[in-house]
């Protein structure tokens, strides 16, 4: 077995009204230190998690969608989202923040992070993993 | 197989963490090597000693010391997750300047590195949740 192995955190919930998401984002980040290959997921609600504008006031609780925005200094830089939970739930691309990562070995050029893709290509993407985590 | 194990729903609420007791009991029967089970989310709730459930119930905290005292299996509380909902050992409430600790025996309190490399030196990551 290889050193580094493919990690895919599934991203499945809202992000607020329960800890999941906020919680799976401390995971990423801290794993980020490990170098492994590592992508995300978003599915089901969880495409919330991504969407753009969000504001936390009226409900007390941190605003951590700016996290997603600092993915890629961890070199964090595959977003997988799910189309047709976007479609589900009466959102485009364009709902979604921009996140961009600057690729090494392409001078540095910005690239966006967000890749979304079919239901079936999201099932080829799981099949390919080592090691999900499923929050 | 070297299996390891995330639990990340609480106890009594979900089932999810007596589902992993007999999936870690079973595997361990079966020859397999569970060398690290990880809490996570309310599953750090687990491990708090001042649980007190009915008589005829299971305790289902005292079936994970037992286990890990017998099997040697590392039980691993993440330490952001413990704090926030009020799970301390002795050196985080001395830390944090809290007047107790309830971390059961058989739990250890660390970070969430060990969930990574749990994943990394494992063939299989189980996880029990919702």
């Amino acid at each position: 077995m290889s050193d580094v192995k493919k990690f895919l955190y599934v991203n499945r919930k809202a992000p607020y009204g329960t800890i999941y998401a906020l919680e799976s984002l401390e995971v990423v980040l801290i794993g980020a230190a490990f170098e492994q290959d590592v992508s995300l997921a978003f599915l089901d609600d969880g495409v919330f998690q991504l969407t753009k504008s969000q504001d936390t006031n009226g409900i007390g609780v941190k605003n951590f969608s700016p996290t997603f925005r600092a993915l890629g200094d961890y070199d964090v830089t595959k977003l997988y989202v799910e189309r047709e939970s976007l479609e589900e739930r009466g959102l485009t691309e364009d709902d979604l923040q921009e996140i961009m990562y600057e690729d090494e070995d392409d001078d540095w050029a910005e690239k966006p992070s967000i890749r979304v893709i079919s239901r079936a290509e999201m099932a080829d993407v799981m099949a390919d993993q080592d090691v999900i985590l499923s929050f | 197989m070297k299996i390891g194990v995330l639990v990340s729903e609480g106890p009594y609420t979900h089932e999810a963490v007596d589902s992993a007791y007999n999936f870690v009991t079973a595997a361990i029967a079966a020859g397999h090597e569970v060398p690290r089970v990880f809490f996570y989310h309310d599953g750090v709730n687990v491990a708090t000693r001042l649980s007190v459930p009915p008589q005829d119930e299971r305790n289902i905290q005292e079936n994970w010391t037992r286990l890990a005292k017998e099997h040697g299996v590392d039980l691993v509380v993440c330490i952001a997750a413990a704090q926030r909902r009020g799970m301390l050992d002795k050196n985080e409430a001395e830390r944090q300047g809290k007047d107790a600790d309830n971390i059961a025996e058989g739990f250890r309190i660390s970070g969430l590195g060990q969930l990574i490399e749990m994943g990394i030196q494992t063939d299989r990551l189980v996880t029990f949740g919702d």
